[in-house]
């Protein structure tokens, strides 16, 4: 909502600057989201002269003018034919930027070079009445008095400050000038000066008239359906005062008629529309559009209706879309010689759905869509004929008179207990007195309670604790104190979920991984590559066809961050995300119920570690990813198993394995399939996504110590060979098991192929470590088992005892 | 006797001047061998104190003794000189360029949403309240309609949503678990959680992204004010952005509260003078709170004549802009390494 300061002074006093009041508004909960000056237009707009004028060489209907401005003066092509020779006028110089958006650049017209614009009061949103006579329907001509040169709007002493309300849409009464002044004083405490007219329990005295009738045919969409009959329609302009005050709030001047209609919106907040009575054959129905039903709208549009939307209609045809637009047929016209000026209330939801279905917006439909006090009907045809007969503009006869059911005045109970308790400070009963008479609400005390008469045009005003909050506004938010909570103390921790994962973020990123946080949606194409297009969840409505299905899986957005990277040249990356997947589980699109959010972690290496002078650098890949995995697993006393990959078709089928938690899935790792890398660079990317559930209800969060072993353990180093097909984990698990309870630990330090070991084959070097809780082993005893491993071994996979 | 003294003397001048000499350890103990040794020279002579008077014996053992003490001393002293300066040869020869790197043990970073979740995590913890979860993806009942926005309440248009189906959409704000929470604990009292995780709405530009995070708190126990509010959320503001930081309650809307206050904090960049991230103010906004509307409670299944509660809901990607000084909120979901590795 745009308010005039200008207009705004006819409605209430103000005594703030632009800006003051704007900060109380603000402050108040009526946001302000800018001050604009309309002067801003005229900064680069001064005073000239008309030094000389003649025909243009090459156009007929142009005149060149040479435009004096003291010191300098200017070559300027115009079309007005009202000027003479020594006539002060506004000039446009270039650069300048015109209240209406209009920018002036020095440029050829049909080969005579222009150097600004002389401008109208219209494109100034200026009143003609300032300048000469003459200047009607052409360029603005000043007094005589005007000093050449200087700026326009220091000349004119202009105040025309406009102030843009944000509203939040419990406060549309604030679409109305009257109740943006009404909330004026109630925020500064000054005197309104509301004419008769805005009080809407006074109603205009006319006579019901008999011309024509309307059928309210959707009482439940319809409350109330009054209109005004008038005749002597005489189209013309509006007065000046009128066309700047609309222009001022953003809306465009017509003629007499519409803008009457729009000023009396604007002023009242009631949607007004003005058809042409000739047009209008038989009774006036409100009733709902048939299918495929045809009406041209104001906007020249050819619109297909459905029973969903509300039509003002007479016997024959289509008028208009209740509430939203008018027909084009019924528009008044030059030619119009009577009226019937609308003034209904429609209710919200039919409104919204016709706007939204024909996309349509207008400020008639904003309004009702947000809440038109039920009430105001007839007030606003009183002022509406008051403002014809004022400008002339026709002749009211009278009024018709449909009314179905509207609510009924609320009446809240207001007490300074409940005040108080809820805002946490002291509140007396005169303070409440003080909000009331500051809101100007009518009341009767009873006991220690206020028995509040809610206005019609304050829907918003529902229970107790609204009138607190129009309490704590008028008092002042600033008064809350800052209080600690009176009930006992509670303890707040994390549950062991929320500290699992907490821990597992640490974890990766003490490993060395980034954090990377992606986006819930992924294009659908790259989820069905990576995850489960069957459980994948579409969106209706995108933003964009990359972001259309939820994801059922993380890989593509670590992909995604991946490619960013490389392209950006931070070619080494290592990044995980822990965030959900979103399955369906369900076959039914639309879906029927919540799909299942389940969360999952997944990490991408490429490149290698950072180059330093003491160590070589390592590749990050697989076994980095693997190594970190593993780190994981110990830091959650979790034990992995990793068996290659089945049925991974993006994957390296030689370097991929299924991660198992005994015998469940829970996750992948691999190297991405050196084709797939084509479409999904890094090359020799390597990724890994588990879930996380199994792994939080899997981890061992207690850990049980165990004590320092009393005897020494023996240290033996052992190599088998073996053919290269055996996994190294399978020999080790064999070994642990031929050691019996005295091996307690068998780790990989070496693998080696090429001479002197047999093609096919490789060696393995286990480091092992036996030891005893009960006694010191003897070397005799150490040297039994060893043979009896590589004789198991042998036995198994045909390896043998390398020999050094 | 005085013929072996000499001796003694001589062989004592001598050593010493060989000794002075030597200059590894490894002649000193031979030397060492040479002179007191089984068949030393201070030995023999020794020996051949039989050939003296009894008398004369003892003076003549005296004056042996103290030779060879002498020599000892002086052995030990010439020992320890060389071993101190083989030290600071070696000391000198082991020196290393301490100005060149250490060994790396790469760490990785933590996103700064998480790092900035989790302190709001921590410090609300601190003040005993419990981490509350909820769905992404919500039915239209739970983000919208237990909330007080039935359908086709105007204030649904603050919020532009991504739907699934008529009745499912992303959540638009993290309120619904302001219900799930309720429902699952009524009638317990008190109800005390922060809600943190991701949300949805239709919109994309430098300050707002389709997907974001918001940290929702609700507290909800008989007698709560909104004075209490305001006296969490000031101790919140103080620990997360430092502890001369003021607040203020202005007044706002959202549908499920009443009264409604957006808070804004002390400017942390200029302490509350004006600068350009405040746009001059001094202030800046953080969140948007109020009391919980009485359907609200009633919705979640508490009498809203017996119990009263505050909520409030914050951004976390304008706290960690806030925090961090980012400029552009689609810094945060771009995953440029170069901008994660400084957090
Ligand atoms: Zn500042």
């Amino acid at each position: 909502m745009k308010v005039s300061l200008e207009w705004l002074r006819e409605l209430v006093e103000v005594r703030q600057d632009a800006a003051a009041l704007a900060a109380t508004l603000t402050n108040g909960g009526i946001e302000v989201g800018s001050v604009d000056d309309l002067n801003a237009g005229l900064t680069q707009v001064v005073i000239g002269v008309i030094q000389e004028q003649g025909k243009h060489p090459n156009a007929e209907k142009l005149w060149v003018c040479r435009v004096g401005t003291g010191e300098k003066s200017f070559s300027v092509v115009t079309g007005a034919r009202n000027l003479r020779e020594g006539d002060k006028v506004p000039l446009a110089l270039p650069g300048a930027q015109l209240p209406n958006g209009l920018t002036i650049q020095a440029s050829k017209l049909k080969g005579v070079l222009s150097e600004g614009m002389l401008c109208s009061a219209e494109e100034l949103l200026l009143e003609t009445t300032l300048g000469e006579r003459r200047s009607a329907g052409g360029i603005l001509i000043l007094p005589q008095a005007a000093p050449v040169g200087e700026k326009l709007a220091a000349y004119l002493g202009l105040d025309r400050y406009v102030l843009d309300l944000e509203l939040y849409p419990n406060r549309p009464d604030c679409l109305a000038m009257v109740n943006v002044a009404r909330e004026v004083s109630s925020l500064t405490g000054e005197k309104t000066h509301l004419p008769k007219w805005a009080d809407t329990t006074q109603l205009p005295q006319l006579p019901l008239s008999g011309d024509i009738r309307v059928m309210i045919d959707e009482p439940d969409l319809c409350r109330r359906y009054a209109g005004l009959l008038v005749d002597e329609v005489k189209i013309a302009p509006s007065p000046d005062w009128m066309r700047r005050r609309l222009s001022a709030a953003g809306v465009r001047p017509i003629n007499n008629i519409v803008d009457i209609t729009n000023y009396v919106m604007l002023e009242l907040g009631q949607p007004l529309h003005a058809f042409d009575r000739e047009t209008i054959e038989g009774a006036v129905h409100v009733r709902r559009a048939r299918a495929g039903e045809k009406l041209v709208t104001l906007d020249k549009a050819d619109r297909s209706l459905d029973p969903d939307m509300l039509l003002i209609a007479d016997e024959r045809k289509a008028l208009g879309l209740a509430g939203v637009m008018g027909g084009l047929e019924s528009e008044v016209t030059e030619k119009t010689r009577k009226l019937l000026v609308e003034s209904a209330h429609f209710e919200a939801v039919s409104i919204r759905r016709t706007g939204r279905r024909l996309g349509l917006r207008s400020e008639a439909a904003n309004r009702f869509e947000k809440g038109v006090n039920p009430y105001g009907c007839l007030a606003a045809l009183g002022r509406v004929s008051e403002l014809l007969l004022r400008l002339g503009a026709g002749r009211p006869l009278g009024l018709v008179d449909e009314v179905g059911r509207l609510p009924a005045p609320r009446q809240i109970v207001f007490t300074a207990r409940r005040t108080a308790e809820v805002l946490g400070f002291d509140v007396s009963a005169r303070d409440l007195r003080l909000v009331l008479d500051r809101l100007g609400f009518s009341f009767e005390p009873e006991g220690e309670e206020f028995r509040v008469q809610i206005p019609s045009y304050r829907p918003d005003l529902e229970i107790e604790e609204d009138l607190i909050e129009e309490a704590a506004r008028l008092l002042g938010y600033s008064r809350i104190p800052a209080t600690q909570p009176r009930g006992g103390q509670t303890q707040g921790r994390r549950t062991e979920e929320q500290e699992f994962r907490r821990r597992l973020r640490h974890v990766l990123a003490g490993a060395g991984m980034d954090e990377v946080t992606t986006y819930s949606f992924v294009r659908a194409e790259a989820d069905a590559a990576w995850g489960s297009a069957k459980d994948a969840v579409a969106l209706l409505n995108p933003l964009r066809e990359e972001q259309g299905v939820m994801r059922t899986t993380l890989i593509p957005g670590l992909l995604e961050v991946a490619q960013r990277n490389v392209s950006r040249h931070n070619l080494d990356v290592s990044v995980f995300e822990i965030g959900n997947v979103y399955l369906a589980e369900q076959p039914d699109r639309p879906l029927r119920r919540l799909p299942r959010e389940s969360l999952r972690v997944a990490g991408l290496a490429a490149g290698k570690s950072k180059r330093h002078w003491l160590t070589a650098p390592y590749a990050h890949d697989f076994f980095y990813l693997k190594g970190i995995l593993e780190e994981m697993a110990r830091e959650f006393r979790l034990t992995f198993a990793f068996r290659p990959a089945r049925d991974e078709p993006l994957l390296h089928p030689g370097r991929s394995a299924d991660i198992y938690l005994g015998e469940t899935k829970v996750g992948v790792l691999g190297e991405i399939h050196p084709a797939a890398a084509k479409e999904w660079v890094p090359d020799r990317g390597v990724v890994f996504e588990l879930e996380v559930d199994p792994l939080f209800r899997q981890a061992g969060i207690w850990l049980k110590a165990r004590s320092v072993p009393r005897y020494p353990g023996v240290q033996r180093d052992l190599a088998v060979v073996v053919p290269r097909g055996v996994p190294a984990a399978e020999v080790r698990e064999r070994i642990l098991e031929l050691g019996g309870e005295l091996l307690q630990q068998a780790e990989i330090f070496d693998v080696y192929t090429g001479q002197p070991i047999p093609e096919d084959h490789r060696s393995l070097a286990f480091s092992l470590h036996y030891l005893s809780p009960e006694r010191t082993l003897i070397d005799e005893e150490v040297n039994a088992l060893n043979a009896r491993i590589i004789e198991g071994i042998q036995q198994d996979f045909g390896a043998e005892w390398r020999k050094e | 006797m005085v013929l072996l003294q000499e001796e003694v003397r001589r062989l004592e001048a001598e050593t010493l001047a060989l000794l002075a000499n030597t200059d590894s350890p490894e002649e000193i103990r031979n030397l060492k061998v040479k002179v007191l040794g089984k068949k030393g020279t201070l030995t023999a002579l020794l020996r051949r104190m039989g050939s003296l008077p009894p008398a004369e014996r003892p003076l003549m053992g005296q004056i042996v003794n103290e030779a060879r003490n002498k020599l000892e001393q002086a052995w030990n002293e010439r020992e320890r000189m060389l071993e101190e300066q083989l030290l600071k040869e070696r000391l000198e020869g082991e020196r290393i360029d301490v100005t060149l790197p250490g060994l790396r043990f790469p760490k990785g970073h933590l996103h700064p949403l998480s790092q900035v979740i989790e302190e709001i995590e921590d410090i609300f913890l601190g003040m005993g309240f419990e981490i509350a979860e909820g769905p992404e993806i919500e039915t239209d009942y739970y983000n919208f309609e237990a909330l007080n926005l039935p359908k086709e309440h105007p204030a649904r248009e603050m919020q532009d949503s991504f739907y699934i189906s008529e009745e499912i959409l992303l959540r638009t704000q993290t309120s619904p678990v302001q219900i799930r929470t309720m429902e699952r604990q009524r009638p317990r009292l008190p109800v005390k959680i922060i809600a943190p995780g991701k949300v949805y709405r239709r919109d994309d530009d430098a300050t707002h992204s389709p997907m974001f995070h918001q940290v929702e708190g609700l507290f909800v126990d008989r007698g709560i004010r909104m004075s209490d509010l305001l006296g969490v959320l000031l101790n919140f503001s103080r620990q997360m952005f430092g502890a001369e930081r003021e607040i203020r309650l202005r007044p706002s809307f959202f549908p499920f509260t009443e009264p409604s206050a957006e808070v804004d904090v002390s400017c942390m960049l200029c302490g509350g003078t004006g600068c350009r991230v405040c746009k001059g103010t001094g202030w800046l906004e953080i969140l948007g709170s109020g009391m919980v509307h009485p359907k609200v409670l009633a919705m979640g299944g508490y009498d809203p004549r017996e119990v009263t509660g505050f909520a409030f809901g914050m951004g976390a990607e304008r706290v960690a802009m806030l925090k961090y000084g980012i400029e552009d909120m689609r810094l945060m979901f771009d995953n440029d390494l170069r901008f994660l590795r400084q957090f």
